[in-house]
């Protein structure tokens, strides 16, 4: 365990240069924006991987509240199976509800792998661990995204002429990232002994959110047009691989981050814990 | 042991008898909304064609942040005289407490926009020209996603360091949503044009309310006893 650390640190530093190689010089010119473009390569792969933090701290946050107690735990195991079977019927069933360029089969990959995150999580983590890994994916997410917020009025500025704009994507990025640094400034200010479940029903609160942001900004959006349309249509092959690499080394290195910043929060509950046994045992001594 | 709906009733006509008392939150919540209104009528100096287009805005905004001033203090009340530690340790269900502080809150902030619209149209010289009466489900679907979220963020918000400041940071980004609906309708219906309708917002609005309204209920009793 105590290998693995540095020997995944070299990997990722390796990895995220060759990927930094990879954006700049291999990967094709843009045509009609030119070197702009591969700011691409960073604002894509963040926002996948802090979207994917987000749905970890979600599924981390919903176990922390059902293991509480045993008979909640199992029901929503039950639940989450039931979901997994459900997408995977419905993504058929109801195959030409889904908009054109949604394939059933990516929404039934997508459900079964939530599913099996969830199943993951609860297999490696213990209770409390899942409170921890719910602190750190929303504190590395929340970077991830900023990085997302800022990469991209850099790109939009030279490419669409104007910094933001209240587009569906940008607007609904902006509102996540918005209840996520809420959930953090709960997890700070929180002077009770139970800020964990606090901060967990919230994270709820958050993910119950997103679908709601997203349809109301949709249609907000849709009433007035947007001067700016950003790309649609296909993508070059070796622009994708520069992509998918850049996703690569993008995950190691949120793992990486996430994995140290996991390991310093739990010893430095450890360290609380003792401090406060020692303070019991302690003969004359008192616990405030 | 009561039935739940008698413990609704009970601690509901409580708030309403403190209130009606030392109208402690409706005064200012009163005043904190006309505020907003002279303030903001300085800042823009609107036509009637421009009011309209920004009037749904403003008296939504105006009612969220003075809706606020209500939702801070309607759990604060019961820290006095450990009140909620007594409602901890009784066998009560956590629900009908709920129930009873957002079913308050809501009467509080129904009184606070029925005494604030007259001077919203006076002063920004409103004329609804779309179907009027689809404003009253907005205003009651809007008021309620306000208040049910307020009342259980509130809750959350106890145990924090500067307890004022924490409810419109939790509450705003998660009423963002409800917020747009409510918008949107409202300008819609001032604005009447027939090419669109405020049916879409008033369901997005009644999704909002159901979703969490569900959520609150089921997360309530946890965050209650969250010590």
């Amino acid at each position: 365990m105590k290998k693995a650390f540095p020997i995944l640190g070299l990997l990722t530093a390796a990895l995220l240069s060759y990927a930094l190689y990879e954006a700049l010089v291999v990967a094709p010119r843009e045509q009609t924006m030119g070197d702009v473009q591969r700011i691409f390569y960073y604002h894509v792969p963040s926002a996948w991987t802090a979207f994917l933090l987000f749905a970890i701290n979600f599924l981390a946050s919903v176990q922390y509240l059902v293991r509480r107690n045993p008979q909640t735990d199992k029901i929503a195991n039950w639940v989450v199976v039931a979901l997994g079977v459900l997408t995977c019927i419905g993504a058929y069933a109801f195959q030409r509800w889904l908009p054109a360029d949604v394939y059933p089969s990516s929404v039934v990959t997508t459900g079964v792998a939530i599913a099996g995150l969830y199943f993951l999580i609860h297999k490696y983590f213990s209770e409390q661990g899942t409170d921890i890994l719910a602190l750190t994916t929303a504190e590395v997410g929340v970077v991830f995204c900023t990085v997302v917020l800022v990469t991209g009025p850099l790109w939009a500025r030279p490419v669409w002429g104007i910094w933001w704009t209240w587009d569906l994507r940008l607007t609904s990025t902006l509102v996540l990232w918005l209840i996520y640094v809420s959930y953090l400034v709960l997890r700070r200010f929180s002077t009770s002994g139970e800020t964990p479940v606090l901060a967990a029903a919230l994270a709820v609160f958050g993910a119950l959110d997103v679908p709601l942001v997203y349809f109301s900004i949709w249609f907000f959006r849709t009433q007035h047009p947007q001067p700016v349309i950003g790309g649609g249509g296909s993508i070059d092959p070796r622009m994708l691989r520069v992509l998918l690499i850049n996703w690569l080394a993008f995950l190691c290195f949120a793992f990486l981050v996430c994995w140290s910043r996991f390991r310093l929060e739990r010893l430095q509950r450890e360290v609380e814990e003792t401090q406060a046994l020692e303070a019991l045992l302690e003969p004359g001594g008192s616990v405030r | 042991m009561s039935a739940p709906s008698g413990i609704t009733l009970a601690t509901l006509a409580k708030d309403i008898r403190l209130e009606w008392r030392s109208k402690d939150a409706i005064n200012s919540m009163l005043f904190f909304s006309l505020l907003v209104v002279v303030v903001f009528s300085f800042s823009f100096d609107p036509n009637a064609e421009e009011s309209r287009l920004i009037a749904g805005g403003l008296i939504w905004v105006a009612f969220l942040f003075a809706s606020v001033v209500a939702l801070n203090q309607t759990w604060a009340r019961e820290l006095r005289n450990q009140v909620l530690d007594g409602y901890r340790v009784s066998p009560a269900p956590a629900n009908a407490l709920f129930l009873a502080k957002a079913i308050g809150n809501f009467i509080f902030v129904a009184v606070l926009e029925a005494l604030m619209t007259p001077l919203f149209i006076i002063f920004y010289r409103l004329r609804v020209l779309g179907p009027a009466w689809q404003l009253l489900p907005v205003a009651i679907l809007g008021t309620w996603a306000i208040v049910v979220n307020g009342t259980f963020f509130a809750a959350m918000s106890l145990r924090t360091r500067s307890r004022e400041i924490m409810l419109p940071l939790l509450l705003f980004p998660v009423t963002l949503p409800a917020l747009i609906s409510m918008v949107e309708a409202t300008t819609t219906i001032l604005v009447g044009d027939p090419s669109t309708s405020a049916k879409f917002w008033i369901v997005l609005l009644a999704t909002y309310d159901v979703v969490f309204t569900t959520g609150c209920l089921a997360l309530f009793e946890t965050v209650l006893h969250a010590e």
